[in-house]
């Protein structure tokens, strides 16, 4: 018997934790002496209020979409990449490589290079804790966040010494050139006499994380791959009893997962407004992917909705710091309340919940 | 006439929609041995995990002794003087006897009053009772009868006059299971009162003065040992006539298929599992492995089904069988016509959280079958499963349900019906029936029967004698990761073959039961025998 129904777990847990975030993100609220209900109607409005804000918004989810796919693959394979953060940094690595040092005719072919690139980058950045994992046993957890740092060192040498032009005093690339610009959905409407999402950098890329997300959906349900992922993920034990091999699903579901969190590279460097390769570009997607992951129950689906959530929570908290008096880092605990009770204290919604439908419908059975 | 020890009245307990113990009532006269017969799921564990305190009962009472007894805890439960020997030991395995049996039960902060005091007791628990166990042996050296024995002294040591055995023989050879036996009629004797849970219809009646049968949660009844026999007990558990033997003809043996020559492993730990096994197996025969479970059975299918290395011969219908190379994995084995019902089907067999219709292609996901182009043939799959499931009355006949909401017998019938229908050259069986009830070990010994008379060759492996008795056509039985020796159903006995799978050959002369549970001990250690 399952133990709820499937509604109860893909909406009904989210909604009970997100209730006990905001619970508690009003007593914070309180805490710092401001009204939590003008604080909450700030934000609300910071994050979609008017189309610039809700651009911004689509942009960061974008962002999520992608290091959530990332987590939600490894997590199939029950590993758990965490390192998404530095697979991000050498995946905007591998994009400014592309931009900065090849001419390109169009930005087609820009986007289609830089994708490939980023996702090359991030896979090669997450190869040796693969290998480390399926060879060697080294915890992929331990790994990865040791990489992280390691990437943030590389990307500050680069962008400090190799790729920063003479004269420049950010620690950055230089922009990239004109014809690698990708065009941003208000570009697009602009084509057809509309307005969109105001100067909010949110662009092409969009389309291609929903793209991502169909991949990622035919990968994992639809394809042999998928399917001995799964396997292997669920049952060790089981994998090898069919013959697939640990050490082949271990690399590959964890290159995959390093190539989608690279790919982020498209949107948050080559797609924003002055494309360029900046020393804080991950921002912590890779750590909010894991949580998009979990509240979307490493379903495509669910991480589009649940990256919507977070990037309006990341847009409206800016928005929120900016306006008020409410230090930014108010904003974080807010931010970290909402990935701490649907990421980590998941199980503590899940259980109580649980055990009331099984009472009631134990009940309803004895009726 | 004496109040009953033990009484169970009208007592209830659901888990969620699934109703576990319906209404149960159940009287336990002091001084008896008190049988729990019933299929996997019957209910019986979990209404001695509610005698036992794990569990509390949605209705009903519970009288120890004629007093009306609340058991909230098993604290509780050993206050009224219940004592709980586990399927599954609960011992720890770096201690001496000593520390387990004080374990839980010390009487202050200091470990050594106790201690002394424990051996005291033992020493006369042991006179008492015939239950020699030597106080300072480490748990992991000693045997598996004599860590039962320390189970025992627990429950004793902590003044137990109620003792309830779940599955007590599951781990033992049959010698041991006749000592064990031999322990609870003197504790009988002795004025305490046992109940026994098993699913084993002849230890019902070796032993047993009553016998309570439960089906699906209800209790079926419960009559006077000597006034019932195991078809009846079968008839009553299941709720119909079942055969308890195996349908079958003699077998028509032709080719060799499997021809195993040498075979050695060794495992991570640098013990030896395997020791120089051969054997070989003729198209349309079972030959039947026997042994305690942990004497190189295991190794010996994964070895066979491509997920364990090893060294030596192994040859398919004359051809040699990769044992160490790129060709050594599950996946080559099936292409060479190798299919494996492996013996844990829930770590092996299927993916428990997969649906059953994702598990009928689980190890076959390569067959050009099942493809359509870059992507899987999902609605192939499913219609297959469909088939599969309607053909060997797989219930509920749910493909989309996940294996794990199956009861045991049916996903072993997935698992069976997924290598069988292969119509593999060799099928490879582990512990076939292993948690299976009883309608569902007919139709699977069934199953087995009919692809041997197709002509194919099958290894079975099983600790349950009978089964190997009933099944095989040829027995090896195995010890210490040796092979014994063969010999036919026809011609041997379960004494036999007890004296073999306990490392005896010469199985003639006389011996003691000391001799076979050191002969067992040390086994899998890697120390000489």
């Amino acid at each position: 018997m399952e133990k709820m129904p499937k509604w109860a777990d893909v909406i009904l847990v989210p909604v009970v934790s997100l209730l006990l975030a905001a619970i508690i993100s009003v007593i914070v609220f309180w805490s710092v002496g401001q009204n939590p209900w003008e604080a909450i109607k700030l934000m609300a409005f910071g994050a979609v209020g008017t189309s610039d804000f809700l651009g911004y918004t689509l942009f960061y989810a974008t962002n999520f979409i992608f290091t959530g796919l990332a987590v939600a693959v490894a997590f199939h394979a029950s590993l758990f990449n965490i390192g998404g953060e530095g697979q991000v940094l050498v995946g905007g690595l591998g994009a400014a490589i592309v931009c900065l040092f090849i001419p390109w005719p169009h930005w087609t072919l820009a986007l289609l290079a830089g994708g490939a690139a980023a996702a090359v980058f991030g896979a090669l950045w997450v190869t040796i804790p693969a290998y480390l994992q399926a060879r060697r046993g080294s915890h992929i957890v331990i790994t990865t966040i040791m990489f992280n740092f390691m990437a943030s060192g590389l990307l500050v040498y680069m962008l400090s010494d190799a790729l920063r032009p003479a004269g420049q005093m950010q620690t950055a690339t230089a922009i990239f050139p004109e014809a690698t610009h990708l065009p941003s959905l208000n570009d697009i409407a602009g084509l057809f006499g509309s307005e969109l999402f105001g100067r909010s950098p949110v662009n092409i890329s969009i389309f291609i994380a929903l793209l991502a997300c169909v991949g990622v959906w035919l990968l994992i349900w639809h394809t042999r791959l998928g399917y001995q992922i799964r396997a292997f993920g669920q049952s060790e034990s089981a994998a090898k009893y069919a013959g697939i091999s640990a050490v082949n699903i271990t690399m590959i579901a964890l290159l995959i997962s390093g190539a989608l969190a690279g790919m982020m590279a498209v949107n948050n460097t080559m797609g924003i407004n002055t494309p360029q390769l900046v020393d804080n570009a991950a921002g912590g997607a890779g750590f909010i992917g894991i949580a998009v992951a979990l509240m979307g129950r490493n379903h495509p689906v669910g991480i589009i909705i649940a990256a919507l959530l977070f990037g309006a929570l990341y847009q409206g908290g800016a928005e929120l710091s900016a306006a008020t008096s409410i230090p930014v880092q108010i904003v974080v605990v807010i931010q970290a309340l909402v990935i701490m009770f649907t990421g980590a204290l998941d199980q503590m919604v899940r259980s109580p919940i649980e055990g009331l439908f099984m009472r009631f419908s134990s009940k309803a059975v004895k009726e | 006439m004496n109040a009953p020890a033990i009484e169970l009245k009208g007592i209830s307990k659901a888990f969620g929609p699934v109703q576990a113990n319906k209404d149960i009532s159940i009287s336990v006269m002091p001084g008896t041995i008190h049988g729990i017969i019933g299929e996997n799921g019957a209910g019986k564990s979990t209404l001695m995990s509610i005698l036992y305190g794990f569990y509390k009962a949605d209705a009903g009472e519970i009288y120890v002794g004629g007093n009306r007894t609340d058991i909230p805890d098993s604290q509780a439960a050993i206050a009224a003087g219940i004592g709980m020997v586990f399927q599954h030991f609960k011992l720890v395995q770096n201690f001496s006897v000593l520390e387990n049996v004080v374990l839980g039960a010390e009487d202050g902060a200091m470990l050594k009053p106790s201690l002394a005091k424990a051996r005291k007791q033992l020493k006369s628990l042991a006179e008492e009772y015939e239950l020699n166990v030597d106080p300072d042996a480490i748990i992991q050296d000693i045997g598996v009868g004599m860590q039962q024995r320390v189970e025992i002294l627990k429950a004793l040591y902590r003044e137990a006059d109620i003792l309830i055995l779940d599955e007590p023989t599951g781990v033992l050879t049959p010698a041991e299971a006749d000592q064990l036996f031999r322990i609870l009629r003197r504790l009988k004797q002795e004025g305490k009162t046992i109940i026994l849970i098993t699913h084993k219809l002849r230890e019902i009646m070796d032993i047993t003065d009553t016998v309570s049968v439960m089906r699906r949660g209800e209790m079926v009844g419960s009559v006077k040992t000597v006034d019932t026999n195991p078809a009846d007990l079968a008839e009553r558990m299941v709720g119909r006539k079942v055969l308890l033997r195996v349908d079958k003809t003699p077998a028509q043996p032709k080719d060799t298929v499997l021809e195993v020559r040498g075979l050695n492993v060794t495992d991570a730990q640098g013990v030896h599992r395997l020791k120089d096994v051969s054997f070989n197996i003729r198209a349309g025969e079972i030959l039947g492995i026997a042994g305690v479970s942990g004497n190189g059975q295991s190794e010996l299918l994964e070895v066979l089904g491509g997920y364990e290395k090893a060294t030596g011969e192994i040859l398919l219908n004359g051809e040699a069988i990769d044992l160490t190379g790129a060709h050594s994995d599950g996946q080559s084995r099936r292409n060479r016509g190798i299919a494996h019902v492996p013996e844990d089907r829930q770590h092996e067999g299927l993916i428990m959280e997969f649906s059953a219709w994702e598990n009928t292609a689980f190890g076959y996901h390569h067959d050009a079958r099942y493809q359509k182009g870059a992507l899987m043939d999902n609605k192939a799959i499913l219609a297959d499963a469909q088939e599969k499931m309607d053909r060997f009355d797989v219930r509920p006949p749910n493909p989309m349900l996940a294996a794990k909401n199956f009861s045991g017998g049916n996903q072993q019938k997935i698992v069976v019906a997924r290598e069988i229908e292969r119509d593999p050259d060799l099928l490879l069986v582990g512990q076939p029936t292993r948690g299976v009830d009883i309608g569902a070990i007919e139709f699977i010994h069934q199953q087995i029967v009919a692809l041997r008379d197709k002509g194919k060759a099958i290894l079975l492996v099983s600790v349950e004698l009978d089964e190997i008795m009933g099944l095989s056509d040829r027995i090896a039985v195995m010890f210490d990761g040796q092979i014994m020796g063969e010999r036919l159903p026809s011609e041997t006995d379960e004494t036999e073959l007890g004296l073999l799978m306990a490392g005896v050959t010469d199985t003639d002369a006389p011996h003691s039961v000391k001799e076979i549970e050191d002969n067992l001990a040390h086994a899998g250690t890697g120390e000489k025998v």
